[in-house]
Formats: C-alpha cells, structure tokens, sequence
C-alpha cells in the first residue's frame, strides 16, 4: 500500500474496528456506511488530500473501495496539478 | 479548538447585537401575530449582507466563515426565530448549491441569493417534506420524469418555510417513478409553469415564517436543473442542506435561550411577592441558574461544532447533531422555566415568553427532530468505539 491508500484504511478502520479492510473490498456491500460516514469520507479525503470534491465525482463506484478512493485522489491531485 | 472569539468575531457580533435590538426585536411579537415579515426587513438583511452569510466573495457574498455565522444566527435568534427561520432555510440553498451546484448553478444563483445580481435578488426555500414523508426523506411520492429536454415534476410539498415569498426551490423528488429509489434534487424557479403555492397558516411557533405548500403540476424543468447526480438527492445533496440547517437552528436555539434568559432575569428582578423581588425566592433562582448554565454550555457545543466546520474536519457532521440536539432541547427547557417564572403574564401575548415557548417547540421539529438525533447520535458515538 501507498501512503495514500494507508491513509484511507486508517481512516475507514475508525469505522470497521472488527475488520481488516482489504484494498478492493467494496464498503457499501460491507454494510458499514451510512449518510454520516459518507459525509465523514468525502470530508476527509478533502481534507487529508487537499482536493475538492465536486458533483461531478458523485459516483458510488469512486469511494467503493480503498483503491477507488485512492484513484479519485490521485485523479484530483493530478488535475489540480 | 479556539475558546475565544478573534477581534473581528467580536465586532461582528456587536454589530449583529446592535441591528437585532434596533430592527427586529421590537417588533417580532407584531409580526407573530401578523403570521408575516415585511419584505422591507429581508431587502435590509440583504443589504447588510445577512442573507447568503456563506455565499463565497466569488459569488458576490460575504462569505463568512462558520462560527461569525453561528454569532449572526444567535443574534438573529435571539431577536425572532421566524426571521432566524429564513436565514436558515435560504443559507440550506445556497449551502448546497455552493457544494454540489455545477459551475452554471453556481454563476446563476449565488450571487442573487447573496446581494442580488442585477435586480434578481433570490429568496431560497427547501422542499423535501410533504404530507406523507419527512424524517423518512427516501419515501417523498413527489416524482420528475425525464421527457426529452426536461424533467417533469409531479408532488406536493408541505411545511415549506417562507415559501410564500421564496421563488427558488430546492426539490427532492423521486427520479422516473417511487418504485426506483432514485432520490433527485432540483432547482426549481418559481415563475416556472406548472408550479403553486398555497399559504399554510395557523402554526404554533415561528408563525411569522410563512409557511406554504408548493404544488408541481406537470412542471417541466430544464435538464440543467438537476443539482448532484441522479439518486444522490439525500445521500450527498439534502444531506448536505441538512447539515447546514441543524447548525443554523443550533445557534438559533442558543439565541432563543438568551433570550429566555434575559427576559427572566429582568422580570426576576423587577416582580415583588412577599416583599422582595421573586428573584430572592431560591426556587426561582434555580431556574434561573439552570438556563445560565444551560445556555452557555449550549454555546460551547456550536462553537466547537463551527471551528470543526471551518477546519473542515470530518468529525463536524456528528458535532453538530450533538449541538442541535442539545440547544434545541435545551431552549425548550428554558422557554418553559421563563414562562414558569413569569407566570400568569408569561401565558399573555403581552410578554415575549409566550412566543419563545411556541417557537421553542418548532426547534425540535425541524432539521432532525429530537428523535431521529436520538437515534443517530449513538450511532456517531459508536462508530468509533
């Protein structure tokens, strides 16, 4: 893992203490996510990685997994660029 | 976490203090009773930039940052929940269409939600309630069909405050039929065909915030009206509004409190009985200190709510549940010991308290009553046990 993709493990874990999130297991088929942690993971991902997320991103396939997430901040690191 | 207000917060509030006690307060019991605010006081809050407070200066608003716009929403409050009400409603729209709007939402509507751009001046509104949803948002029956070049709205909205002057409408709607689960924003104007509004009167608090049910008949409305994505309608776009408007009826609930508060304390020391002021009475100093305490504890809980907000800290969204849970329940609290404490005048309309209990009860009723955060906050808590 990256230190983007460990960052967002060590956030999502916050959540999934009972779990070992591996980095292409889906979140939402886990069960775990509700409207405050989509709130939290957009917040954070914003905040960590210094990136907007728009509606143009609004798509459940770009926070599906650890990888996802880290393949829209990479995405968005590298337009900003 | 920052205790203490910056010097500019302080004089923000002062003057916050100083336009609520000269413009509104004095005649907010008027208005209660007239179930309306004159369109004069929202040109002068639009004027003194107190409509659209979080309207980036991109946009042509003063975009202040979050805890300044908790000490205008307490001030506000304090003054009159209706007018704190319309505040919270029109910054839910211009939140959201500032955080989800594309970049033709956000040239075409913030800058008249703020100032007003070009004598477009823009009241927002949020329907998502209607007669047979409202905590349960997903369940809305108001439906948009895709036909061709537009969207064709069909539903009935309820409890849609200042919708009886609003002409921009933040709509939650089910995308193609109920059945499809697909919960879709809108923003829908109000000259648009196909689109009523019916005063909704005889509320027991925040009377003066004109309430109207808004009725879309085959309303068709262009395909750039869409805000988000199709099927994130409560997940990001009304959640979001959400999110904004429990903050805002927080701080507002601190104001009420005040206000409670004040007026307690002043008619504790004025009111005789058995030879001296009922404030000497330990009864009534126990009520007394329970709204001191109560209140500023109900503060704090915002402030921190807002420095997480303006640090952008994920942790906000749970921290403002806890604030508006608290200071809601707690300005409800507080109405009833003020109008306890004032007793036989505090049941008459010729004492503010009357009003503060009316409008105390509204406070837990909308953004999240008292027990969807019942429900929700253990489960922010239990996240991360």
């Amino acid at each position: 893992m990256d230190q983007t993709q460990t960052k967002i493990k060590e956030f999502l874990s916050r959540f999934f203490k009972s779990h070992d999130l591996q980095p292409d297991e889906d979140i939402f088929a886990l069960g775990f996510v509700n409207s405050l942690l989509a709130m939290q993971l957009v917040a954070f991902v914003e905040k960590e990685f210094g990136i907007s997320v728009g509606d143009e991103d609004l798509d459940l396939d770009n926070f599906r997994t650890i990888n996802s997430i880290a393949r829209l901040v990479a995405r968005k690191q590298g337009a900003a660029a | 976490m920052r205790l203490e207000l910056n010097p500019q917060q302080r004089a923000a509030r002062e003057e916050f203090r100083a336009f609520v006690a000269a413009e509104i307060a004095p005649h907010a019991g008027r208005w209660d009773r007239a179930a309306a605010i004159p369109m004069e006081l929202v040109d002068r809050l639009r004027e003194r930039g107190y409509l659209g407070s979080n309207v980036p200066a991109e946009y042509g608003g003063p975009g202040r940052d979050n805890v300044t716009y908790g000490l205008l929403t307490e001030e506000i409050g304090k003054g009159c929940s209706s007018v704190r009400s319309l505040l919270t409603v029109h910054d839910m729209v211009a939140h959201v269409i500032g955080r989800w709007g594309s970049q033709g939402q956000r040239e075409r509507y913030l800058p008249a939600l703020a100032k007003g751009d070009a004598g477009r001046k823009t009241i927002g509104a949020f329907c998502l309630s209607e007669p047979n949803a409202g905590s349960d948002a997903k369940s809305v029956e108001t439906v948009a069909r895709d036909d061709g070049d537009a969207w064709v709205l069909d539903g009935r909205k309820k409890w849609t405050t200042f919708g009886q002057i609003a002409n921009l409408f933040l709509v939650l709607a089910q995308l193609g039929e109920k059945s499809d689960g697909k919960p879709t924003a809108f923003l829908v104007e109000r000259d648009l065909p196909g689109v009523t509004v019916r005063p909704l009167p005889g509320i027991t608090g925040t009377r003066a915030s004109m309430l109207a049910e808004v009725f879309f008949e085959g309303c068709r409305v262009p395909k750039a009206s869409l805000i988000g994505k199709p099927g994130f309608g409560v997940s990001a776009v009304m959640s979001t509004a959400l999110d904004h408007g429990r903050y805002s009826v927080a701080w507002g609930a601190v104001g009420l409190a005040q206000a409670c508060l004040d007026a307690s304390r002043a008619y504790a020391a004025e009111r005789r009985q058995f030879g001296v002021p009922i404030a000497d009475h330990q009864l009534v100093r126990r009520m007394l200190t329970n709204m001191i305490a109560e209140v500023r504890a109900a503060r704090l809980l915002c402030l921190r709510a807002g420095w997480l907000r303006d640090t952008r800290d994920p942790g906000a969204t749970g921290e403002i549940w806890v604030a508006k849970y608290f200071a809601s329940t707690m300005a409800t609290r507080a109405a009833l010991d003020a109008v306890q404490i004032h007793g036989a005048n505090g049941c008459s309309e010729g004492f503010p308290v009357e009003r503060y209990l009316r409008d105390s009860r509204v406070l837990e009723i909308i953004e999240g009553s008292t027990q969807i955060q019942q429900i929700t906050i253990p489960l922010f808590e239990l996240q991360e046990l």
